[in-house]
């Protein structure tokens, strides 16, 4: 299906390595693009007009278009990295140096790691063939996302004991409680999910992600056949980017400013960056696994046509979903205040830990009934 | 007589029925549905925002803006030079050299004094609007300009060219002066 491309094995590598430039260009596009969509969606839900001033000096002048991105704040992303490369870094004379450095780095990595394995659409060739568009389409996908995307925590757990501050310590202390409680619930929570997909009999087996969105092709989206798992899966989902109502290491109002109290310009903009990368790749995640992917709607074909045109509506329409779920997260912030360190550790262990397990067993039991019919009527 | 009991001297206290709550409310989930449907419908409410450069506020009636000096509805200038809003300003913002009225003012001759020149510094004036209340002559008003700025302390100083321009022209219920000529004219001086 490659054999228009030239071989070699410098070809593929500098392929790669350009595939992988453009994935974290969009991702971290996206991340730009949802700290401006929190910043209007905040406002708009507060009765403000939000940022709505900056622009390019070429740009104003174009009729109609150039004020509506102006009114839109499409520059503002813009503005907001450049300030925080030319802000004066400042390091408090009291940090551990270099914990203190390597910080921002760990909590960004894993966040762009994990996209290496995200599917976000299928390619139609023209010999028929249909290949999933990744960077890596591993057979043990969602493994490698729990694996990678826990180690976030580790950047901001670091942060808060390097930044030598009490309150950066106890942003540090809550996020890595806070990750290790739901990190359970959410695994747990996925278990049913991969039992129902991969049961004996069906076409799917392993835990590639893209073997989950393809299974959800024309019929119901795993949210619909699985809403407990999709809702533990969110509320996990929400702690582990430490979103409202979930942002213990945060929590601004007693904690300053959490585990980044100490952290300026870039530094602070790379944690920034980060955060909101996780919830580009997380919103992403959760359209894969419950809503359907790339797949048009529940119960339907998807209406595209099998060839390029096709694949690039099944990445729109794969865009889409993650972007309606990244406005999901920033509606929730807007709504919910947030739950005291005590009520989340409460939440986690003592109620979507069991209702995780139950949910587990439950369906442990339907998959048997279903398994043991089907080898009685064979 | 005995001393009223407990329950006459206490007011009659309602127990408010505290209902369990029920499973759907314990879980919480269709107060945040509620919660969620408010934010959304409030996203496509008018804006309270007011774009200040571009939309001004309504001044209010009475504002105590920028104090001003202001002229008669015949142009002539108010301000006799008493020096009293200089004495009464908390601050110490006003300074004002006095002089006499110019000798080609004819219907203004009587008057006997007028400012030389009359500053307001800005830096140091705190609107308290002492400077109207004290005035004689009605010619020291705070109006309705807010907006004050300038790149240097000397800008802020308010001269009287400028105070006059601020000013403006207000209109007069007494006509104090004419009324006092017209006296003199009739032999009636006080």
């Amino acid at each position: 299906m490659m054999d228009w491309m030239p071989q070699g094995l410098w070809f593929e590598v500098c392929l790669k390595v350009f595939f992988a430039f453009m994935m974290v260009g969009a991702v971290m596009t996206m991340a730009g693009y949802s700290v401006l969509a929190e910043r209007k969606v905040s406002a708009w839900m507060q009765g403000r007009v939000g940022p709505n001033r900056t622009v390019l000096p070429f740009v104003e002048y174009i009729p109609i278009f150039g004020p509506l991105l102006k009114k839109l704040g499409m520059f503002q992303p813009l503005a907001d990295g450049l300030k925080f490369l030319f802000k004066e870094e400042i390091v408090p004379g009291h940090v551990n140096k270099f914990y203190y450095y390597l910080a921002p780095l760990i909590a960004l990595v894993p966040a762009l790691t994990t996209m290496t394995v995200l599917p976000f659409g299928q390619m139609y060739w023209n010999d028929g063939t249909v290949s999933t568009l990744a960077l890596a389409d591993l057979e043990v996908g969602i493994l490698f996302v729990f694996a990678v995307s826990s180690l976030g925590v580790y950047g901001i757990a670091l942060a808060g004991w390097s930044s030598n501050s009490k309150y950066s310590f106890l942003g540090g202390i809550r996020s890595s409680a806070q990750m290790i409680s739901y990190e359970l619930a959410m695994g747990l929570s996925l278990l049913p999910v991969f039992l129902w997909v991969c049961a004996p009999g069906s076409s799917e087996s392993g835990l590639s992600l893209s073997a989950i969105a393809n299974s959800q092709s024309g019929g119901a989206w795993l949210f619909l056949v699985q809403p407990l798992s999709a809702l533990i899966f969110l509320i996990a989902l929400f702690a582990e980017t430490n979103r409202l109502p979930f942002d213990m290491p945060e929590s601004e109002t007693d904690l300053v400013g959490g585990f980044h109290t100490e952290y300026g310009s870039f530094k602070f903009g790379i944690f920034f960056v980060a955060e909101y990368a996780h919830i580009v790749i997380g919103s992403a995640i959760f359209t894969v696994i419950f809503l359907g992917g790339w797949h048009f709607l529940p119960f339907m074909e998807d209406p595209w046509p099998a060839n390029w045109i096709g694949s690039l509506l099944g990445v729109g329409w794969f865009l889409a979903k993650t972007i309606f779920l990244i406005f999901f997260f920033i509606w929730i912030r807007w709504t919910l205040p947030r739950f005291r360190y005590d009520q989340v550790m409460h939440l986690g262990w003592s109620k979507l830990l069991p209702l995780a397990l139950v949910n587990l067993i439950v369906y442990l039991l339907i998959v048997t009934v279903i398994d043991q019919n089907a080898a009685a009527n064979l | 007589m005995p001393p009223p009991t407990f329950e006459l001297i206490m007011a009659k206290t309602v127990v408010l029925e505290r209902k369990p709550l029920s499973f759907s409310e314990r879980t919480y989930l269709p107060q945040i549905a509620t919660g969620l449907k408010t934010t959304f419908s409030n996203m496509f409410k008018p804006k309270v925002t007011l774009q200040y450069p571009e939309e001004k506020p309504v001044i209010p009636n009475n504002y105590r803006g920028v104090p001003t000096l202001v002229k008669d509805p015949n142009g002539r200038e108010k301000c006799v030079s008493c020096q009293l809003c200089e004495f009464v300003c908390p601050p110490k913002a006003i300074r004002i050299t006095p002089g006499s009225v110019p000798e080609d003012q004819d219907d203004r001759e009587h008057v006997e004094k007028a400012p030389q020149e009359f500053e307001i510094n800005m830096l140091r004036c705190i609107y308290c609007g002492y400077c109207q209340e004290v005035c004689p002559e009605e010619a020291i008003f705070l109006q309705d300009e807010y907006s004050s700025s300038g790149f240097t302390r000397e800008e802020m100083i308010n001269n009287k060219e400028k105070l006059y321009e601020l000013g403006g022209t207000l209109p007069d219920r007494h006509y104090k002066w004419d009324k006092k000529k017209e006296a003199e004219t009739d032999g009636n001086t006080h």
